[in-house]
């Protein structure tokens, strides 16, 4: 045999063998398509956790970003000197620096009078350090005292903001500090914070009165144009105190993404769904190929004595792998797909369906299935027809 | 004439040590091109076991045996292969792959021989389908056939590939008189036509009538030849 021959003929047994017995065909596409829609789930979330962990972060805009080498992710920053980013002024490429100041506070339920925790930004409204039209729009209202703006995007359990501000109500308070509502931007919710909202640095310090303006976060720092940001990411390496990190904007994201990912147990979680979904799909599929072998040996023993050899027994298990996969992977995708619609309605997370997730998805479940049939072909000796005959 | 299995002081065993039960006992015989040699005798005499190391299922390590000018005592896989796929094989059970048609069943004999066109292996079976007398019956499934039928098809099998040699090991155990008896006149007009060894194992007398020549084993020893 040789060419297509080789792998065509074992390839088209197996699949006239698999569609034979259609009762145990569905049966084996629910167990890759089941592993399928397990391991698309957990990707899904691992995906989403961080990129909402980085909804933030995606929005500020800026060159250079200096935060606490003690800080682990933003959300938990560990603060610094306002005098630190102000020295970054002395390097002549930069064109401004500005301070953002955060802190999680309760915001009380204007419906409810429940609280739940969200988080607060401060910075002063004309930075635009945030490239969010909401908070843009707002620059000047922002200025006035003890005015908030909302994040559209938080969890529903914050009230029907939107709504309320429509109907006129907009007075609740924020870490027990009355203030009133004057819009909503659209950021994004993420692990860390069910909610978010925007206020100047002025009012920050009258919500949080334990904070002052000499004690920063985070350090956004914008060059002029035109000027290597690298370059100054080193120069000002050598002018600031060691224990800042000046990140750039890419590498401010991998730093959060990595916290969630490592630092965080959630990215292990996931990690670990992921695996389990695979291991329950491997034993279904090399379930089904060993019964199959168990269930066929008198078949392949017929065929080895014809003169087929041993090899072309293998192919036959590998192709029925192959379909296998294929055969659940595909209504496993269209039902993930329909499960991540589902997903971001329900806890307002972004979960889109990626051609690179499906593409290693896909891998997965091929080598699932490929590592099944090579377990399950040690099963192929019980063909011998000496022992038939 | 031309021989084609040579067989010489062939001896066989199945066990170990004390356990040793010894199976063929000095055979020698041979078998020539064209000739139609059944094999009969009591349940355990040796009869399939004879077959097996023939058609290169089983492995022996006494002795020589010769087939088709191979020499299968303590032979390899590739050697047993070859002579495997000169040789047509029909077994007691019918031993069709329930998932295929019948005419898909006797194209898997051509699918080893890569010179044929999937056209050409398709008409060839369907070709040793209609001399069977199941041209009408080329897409049934075995479970759709009779048991008659279905060991015509295996015939088929064993001969679409047009073997030097066909091993049949009781082929009519399972079919009635009259089935198992059109069965092996088939087997031996399409033999005839081409000059096919048939060696028979059989402890069916209504068929003895179709040898050229009736072998007996007793206790692994062939009483007469």
């Amino acid at each position: 045999m040789n060419g297509m021959a080789w792998f065509y003929f074992p390839a088209r047994l197996a699949w006239r063998q698999l569609v034979f017995d259609r009762t145990k065909l569905i049966a084996a596409t629910s167990g890759v398509l089941f592993a399928c829609v397990l391991v698309f789930m957990q990707l899904g979330f691992k995906d989403s956790l961080y990129a909402s962990a980085a909804s933030a972060p995606v929005k500020l805009s800026g060159d250079l970003f200096l935060m606490h080498k003690q800080s682990e992710a933003i959300w938990r920053p560990v603060k610094f000197k306002r005098s630190e980013l102000m020295r970054a002024l002395g390097n002549p490429a930069v064109a401004g620096v500005y301070p953002l100041y955060l802190g999680l506070a309760p915001f009380k339920n204007m419906e409810t009078q429940v609280k739940r925790t969200l988080m607060v930004y401060g910075f002063d409204p004309d930075s635009q350090i945030f490239n969010v039209e909401g908070i843009k729009n707002k620059r000047i209202e922002m200025q006035l005292k003890d005015t908030v703006l909302f994040d559209e995007y938080s969890r529903p359990e914050f009230g029907p903001i939107r709504q309320l501000l429509d109907a006129g109500r907009n007075k609740t308070e924020i870490n027990d500090y009355k203030i009133t509502l004057i819009g909503t931007f659209r950021l994004g919710v993420s692990f860390a914070a069910d909610g978010n909202v925007a206020t100047s640095d002025l009012n920050f310090m009258r919500i949080f009165p334990n904070r002052n303006h000499s004690d920063i976060d985070l350090g956004v720092i914008k060059l002029h144009p035109g000027i290597s940001v690298t370059q100054t990411q080193i120069e000002l390496g050598n002018q600031l105190n060691e224990f800042i990190n000046i990140f750039t904007y890419e590498e401010l994201l991998q730093h959060e993404m990595d916290y969630w990912a490592n630092m965080a147990p959630i990215g292990f979680i996931f990690g670990f769904g992921t695996i389990m979904g695979l291991v329950v799909g491997l034993v279904i599929v090399y379930q089904i190929l060993f019964t199959d072998i168990a269930n066929l040996r008198n078949e392949f023993a017929t065929l080895k004595a014809m003169g087929y050899e041993h090899g072309y027994f293998i192919r036959v298990v590998f192709a029925s792998a192959f379909f296998l996969a294929v055969l659940g992977f595909i209504p496993g995708y269209a039902l993930s797909i329909g499960l991540y619609q589902l997903a971001e309605s329900q806890i307002f997370m972004p979960m889109p369906m990626t051609f690179s997730k499906g593409a290693t998805v896909f891998m997965f479940i091929l080598s699932m299935c490929a590592l099944a049939g090579f377990l399950a072909i040690r099963k192929l000796r019980v063909a011998n027809p000496a022992d038939m005959f | 004439m031309l021989t084609v299995i040579e067989v010489d002081r062939l001896n066989f065993s199945f066990g170990r040590g004390v356990l040793t039960q010894s199976v063929l006992k000095n055979i020698t015989i041979s078998i020539h091109q064209g000739e139609i040699v059944l094999i009969t005798g009591p349940s355990g005499s040796g009869k399939t076991t004879f077959l097996t190391i023939i058609g290169g299922l089983r492995q022996a390590f006494y002795g020589s045996v010769i087939v088709l000018n191979q020499q299968l005592i303590n032979s390899n896989e590739q050697t047993k292969i070859k002579v495997r796929q000169q040789i047509g094989y029909i077994f007691q059970q019918h031993n069709l792959l329930k998932s295929l048609t019948a005419l898909q069943n006797v194209s898997m004999t051509l699918e080893m021989h890569n010179a044929m066109t999937e056209r050409q292996r398709l008409d060839r079976a369907a070709e040793m389908l209609e001399a069977v007398g199941l041209g009408n019956r080329l897409d049934y499934k075995p479970e759709q056939l009779s048991g008659g039928q279905r060991q015509r098809v295996s015939i088929a099998r064993a001969l679409v590939g047009k073997p030097k040699i066909v091993l049949a090991d009781e082929p009519t155990a399972s079919l009635d008189k009259q089935s198992g008896y059109e069965a092996v006149s088939i087997l031996k007009r399409l033999a005839k036509e081409s000059q096919t060894t048939i060696l028979l194992v059989t402890h069916d007398y209504r068929i003895l009538d179709v040898a050229d020549r009736v072998v007996e084993l007793e206790d692994g020893i062939i009483k007469n030849s």
